[in-house]
């Protein structure tokens, strides 16, 4: 599957690899329901390093759609606030 | 499922398949999308114009400051020097104000800077990608019938526009930061219009208005402590130093300051640096 990081690459994981996102943006959703910025921020960067190691990045020059898109690493706990919903970020 | 797979892809595949909806030839179809995606990336180059005129701003701002701060550094000196303490104390509140401005620009620019080289990044990918469409493209026309093209396009189309969304939205963050710096950068400049730093010996007995606001933006404490340190290295009252008043203005503050010894030497690099982005 595809992920793309907002403002930096798209990656391509393997389905078991992108199951665990699930697993990790539950942490993530934590944080944001209990308005814990510091929280966020450490939950949403093992997150994204999972990601980044786990991936394999995407060329430049290939052209694909992405399955999920995550927000800048930079987002604060108010954007995240609606993006994360506690949904999961992959639909069964 | 609501915000991650994307609101902003959403929005590109819905726009991307009303334009492949609309055309009847799949290689007119890809011939507009490339030219649309070239004017794009036009924009993008605009965007991050932009945010270097921004950063530009922001640095002549700090030049303005830097030498406001020798300024007052000097003209408290010399209110020391002829016994004037009120006054003293005045132009060390407004150079307190200034140099904690000249902080937090310090910080912007900085910030401007790393989002300019994370916008020229994005650019080049973007760059990269319609390089590949346009490659794409002709292997498309030349390779699959009509039907075929127009599914194809279509994943092309919106994997190009999901990367231009994604520049978008980054510029967009960009742009947001930039114009809550600028409105901060503003009000103090309309403080120094105001000749809130400027006309020191012009300030009658009662506060004005720009000196109380200056008052609360400044730190009580720290102009204090620097006022009794002045006061130490004068030696208020002492006939020696108190030529020190008589002095032209823009005289360099000495050795006793060196926040604004510093400063002055950063305002002359200023313009070296922005040249350079």
């Amino acid at each position: 599957m595809i992920i793309r990081i907002s403002g930096e690459d798209q990656y391509r994981l393997s389905d078991a690899d992108g199951e665990r996102l699930n697993g990790l943006e539950t942490a993530v959703s934590a944080a944001v329901e209990s308005h814990d910025e510091h929280a966020f921020a450490e939950a949403y960067r093992v997150l994204l390093d999972h990601v980044r190691t786990s991936g394999e990045r995407v060329g430049d020059d290939e052209i694909e759609n992405s399955d999920v898109i995550l927000p800048p690493a930079d987002t604060t706990l108010a954007e995240a606030a609606g993006e994360f919903t506690g949904e999961g970020l992959i639909p069964d | 499922m609501a915000g991650l797979t994307g609101r902003m892809s959403t929005v590109v595949k819905a726009k991307v398949s009303k334009l492949l909806d609309r055309a009847e030839d799949p290689a007119e179809t890809l011939d507009y999308s490339y030219q649309k995606q070239v004017e794009q990336l036009q924009n993008v180059k605009k965007g991050i114009a932009d945010v270097v005129t921004a950063k530009k701003r922001l640095q002549m701002q700090e030049t303005s400051l830097q030498q406001a701060v020798v300024k007052l550094d000097t003209q408290a000196r010399q209110a020391l020097s002829s016994g004037q303490e009120d006054l003293a104390r005045t132009a060390l509140e407004r150079k307190n104000v200034a140099q904690t401005e000249l902080q937090s620009l310090d910080t912007q620019v900085n910030e401007l800077e790393g989002q300019q080289e994370k916008l020229t990044e994005s650019e080049q990918k973007l760059r990269a990608k319609i390089e590949a469409f346009r490659t794409k493209k002709e292997v498309i026309k030349a390779q699959y019938s009509a039907a075929e093209a127009q599914v194809r396009i279509s994943e092309a189309a919106t994997g190009v526009g999901e990367q231009m969304a994604d520049v978008g939205l980054a510029m967009q963050r960009a742009v947001d930061k930039t114009e809550n710096m600028r409105a901060r950068a503003d009000a103090v400049s309309e403080l120094e219009s105001a000749g809130a730093f400027e006309d020191l010996t012009a300030l009658g007995s009662g506060e004005d208005d720009i000196d109380r606001q200056l008052k609360g933006l400044s730190s009580q404490s720290e102009v204090d402590d620097e006022l009794a340190k002045m006061k130490g290295e004068i030696g208020t009252g002492g006939g020696e130093r108190a030529q020190l008043g008589s002095q032209s203005e823009g005289t360099s503050p000495g050795e006793g300051a060196p926040a604004s010894g510093s400063g002055a030497g950063e305002a002359q690099q200023a313009p070296a640096d922005s040249g350079q982005s």
